[in-house]
């Protein structure tokens, strides 16, 4: 097993920086994933793992050796492909055992893995058939197999659910997720969807334009995101941004907005102090809004009216309108209320969140 | 009532082509059919039916026989020349360098030049007296002192030239098929198969020629069927020459049908291949349609 270091990574196409000075490592047996938008170069750092991009400059490690110049048969790893890339003209049988046929396995040693494989994937049966016989589902399973086959160091996943429909997704997700468990490899996902990389990662390293973001535990980068940019990224419905004006008034600290007065909790305070007459960026999570009774938590409630109610049956979304600030807010199914109505909402003042507006970094709790 | 109207509109819409194939292939066609087995000749209006004589005939003639063996060594020949260079050149053209649509652009020229016009070119090339090539073997030093080649002189030696022009001929329009098949791999599959641990030769065997089959099948079927009833190149070089030693079918149809006016004996040369032909078109359509959209 290995672990993968990547060492100030780049890449530049003729007209594009694609991954800029990515530095990760990713540890013996976990299971990280990228995840970012389109275009943010999650692909690009995959490939250059596996070989098939060469990197412009920055270095690779897979356990321990440098395989920059290794070519891809010889660093030791599997990948799963979006389009499943599977060799048309071969059974799945001869698909899952074309690698270690290559690798002049002998054919016993082959067939009982692959056998092994197609009964873990639950495809003992399609081992005859070709893949244009098979289904998008059956075709992504063979495509697993044939990467699992091998028994590589490491596995690497492009957005491999991404041609499946929503509830396949959600299936195959989870044995993914149990296959990690118990093959024990490392894993390298991308993937641009937030919640495959939330429920499948053990840390995700959120991209954007090129560049890591955040890495961390997905709890960690949901509930203190780095940036203005992960804070909206991580979470869905995404985060409301506020733009405010940090202004003091008998010894607290307001968050102000036109029709807004939001009280800063005193532990920010010590930091917040610093921009006081300045903007800040107020971030608060749909989810971490709530329709408050009466006006019990003044400083952490604001009234706002309602344009949209979108009933989810487990919970309500709202969205709303605060002075001139449009928000959402994902309130409890018992939430009984109307477009235009007014309700108010109220925030736990622990979890909201503030970024500088210039840089759009996040304002730490304290130093 | 609108289907009938369409159907109506339909069938309208392809008289025309029906029409033209029909007057323009089928006639002569059957035509040649009755003409192989008449004693018809250019100039004469006895005609008499004489069954299957004129192929007898035919066949009893040493230059037919060897006019029969040069078709099939032409066409394998050239077809396996065509195949070979075309996927050397389509894998190489796929590759992006810099001024590779120039170089797209020339390798198109064999074909889109008049084969008559680009035959003088070769004329040149195998003149008995200014042979470009044997110019250079002289000055390379391979040719000892009175040694020399009459390509068209030669019966061999115009068999090959033969072959070689009609390669040059045919290689823009296979490696254009053949660049248009591999272009339809994906490129992940090829990755794919580097990342499975498959070397070149291993990709090649395994991976890129199993998934070019139908359209090397294409290609193969129309060099084929297009080989066997060219006569341009043969004629325009020898002539069929020397001693009626390099002709073709097809050219020597033309010679003693045409020019030597034995149209009946011409006819029966020409379609001496058809029943090999439709065979071949048959099998191969239907194996590449099984092939096809693996
Ligand atoms: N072969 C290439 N040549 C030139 N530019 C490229 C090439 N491959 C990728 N790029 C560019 O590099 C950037 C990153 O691409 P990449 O494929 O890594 O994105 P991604 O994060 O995987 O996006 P997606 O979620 O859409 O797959 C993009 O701007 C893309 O246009
Ligand atoms: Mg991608």
């Amino acid at each position: 097993m290995a672990r993968v270091v990547l060492k100030n990574l780049n890449k530049k196409f003729a007209e594009t920086h694609a991954v800029k000075d990515v530095s990760l490592t990713i540890e013996d047996r976990e299971f990280v994933v990228l995840v970012g938008p389109s275009g943010c170069g999650k692909t690009t750092t995959l490939r250059m793992i596996a070989g098939l991009e060469e990197a412009t400059s920055g270095e690779i490690h897979i356990g321990d050796r440098r395989v920059n110049d290794l070519p891809p048969r010889d660093r030791d790893i599997a990948m799963v492909f979006q389009s499943y890339a599977l060799y048309p003209h071969m059974t799945v049988y001869d698909n899952m055992a074309f690698g270690l046929k290559m690798r002049k396995f002998p054919r016993r040693e082959i067939e009982g893995r692959v056998r092994d494989a197609a009964e873990i994937l639950g495809i003992q049966d399609l081992l005859g058939r070709k893949p244009r016989q098979l289904s998008g589902g059956q075709r992504q399973r063979v495509a697993v197999g044939r990467a699992i086959v091998r028994h590589p160091r490491v596995f690497l996943f492009d957005e491999p659910l991404s041609n499946l429909d929503a509830k396949l997704r959600v299936q195959m997700r989870v044995e993914l997720k149990r296959l990690h468990d118990r093959l024990q490899a490392t894993a390298v996902y991308v993937t641009h969807d937030q919640v495959e990389a939330m429920t499948l990662g053990d840390r995700v390293v959120v991209m954007h334009d090129g560049r890591v973001q955040q890495v961390g535990e997905p709890l960690e980068v949901y509930g203190a995101p780095r940036n203005r940019f992960v804070a909206g990224f991580i979470g869905s419905p995404s985060m409301n941004f506020l733009e405010t004006t940090v202004a003091e008034s008998a010894g607290a600290l307001y968050a102000e907005a036109p029709g807004i007065r939001l009280r800063v909790p005193a532990e920010r305070s010590k930091r917040l102090s610093a921009y006081t007459g300045r903007p800040v960026t107020l971030g608060i999570r749909p989810e971490d809004l709530c329709s408050a009774a009466g006006d019990d938590s003044p400083g952490f409630s604001f009234e706002a009216v309602v344009e949209v109610v979108e009933p989810l049956g487990s919970e309500i979304l709202l969205d709303v309108r605060a002075g001139n600030a449009s928000l959402v807010a994902r309130v409890s199914p018992a939430t009984r209320v109307k477009p235009h109505e007014k309700i108010r909402l109220a925030f736990a003042p622990e979890r909201i969140h503030f970024f500088d507006p210039e840089t759009e970094e996040a304002i730490p709790l304290s130093i | 009532m609108n289907m009938k109207r369409d159907r109506f509109l339909g069938a309208v819409l392809l008289l025309p082509a029906l029409a033209f194939i029909a007057l323009l292939v089928g006639a002569p066609f059957l035509m040649a059919l009755v003409l192989a087995v008449t004693t018809s000749s250019a100039g004469s209006l006895d005609v008499t039916f004489v069954g299957l004589q004129n192929f007898r005939d035919v066949f009893g003639s040493p230059v037919f026989r060897t006019a029969l063996r040069n078709t099939l060594v032409f066409t394998l020949a050239s077809q396996a020349a065509v195949i070979l260079l075309g996927n050397v050149l389509a894998v190489a053209l796929k590759k992006a360098f810099r001024g590779r649509s120039f170089v797209r652009f020339l390798i198109l020229m064999p074909w889109a030049a008049p084969i008559a016009l680009s035959t003088l070119g070769w004329l040149w090339i195998f003149d008995s007296t200014f042979s470009a090539i044997n110019w250079i073997l002289k000055v390379s030093g391979y040719f000892g002192p009175g040694e020399w080649y009459y390509w068209l002189g030669d019966t061999a030696l115009g068999m090959i030239a033969v072959v070689t022009v009609h390669v040059w001929r045919m290689l823009p329009f296979t490696t254009v098929i053949i660049l248009a098949g591999l272009t339809s791999i994906p490129e992940e599959v090829h990755e794919a198969a580097d990342i499975d641990g498959a070397g070149f030769f291993s990709k090649l065997f395994h991976v890129t020629i199993p998934m070019m089959l139908p359209i090397l099948f294409v290609a193969v079927l129309f060099g084929t069927v297009f080989t066997f009833t060219d006569m341009s190149v043969v004629y325009l070089l020898t002539r069929g020459g020397p001693y009626n030693s390099t002709h073709v079918l097809a050219s020597l149809a033309f010679q003693e049908g045409v020019l030597g006016g034995d149209v009946g004996r011409g006819a029966a040369i020409a379609l001496f291949l058809l029943p090999l032909l439709v065979v071949m078109a048959v099998l191969m359509l239907r194996r590449s349609r099984r092939a096809e959209v693996l």
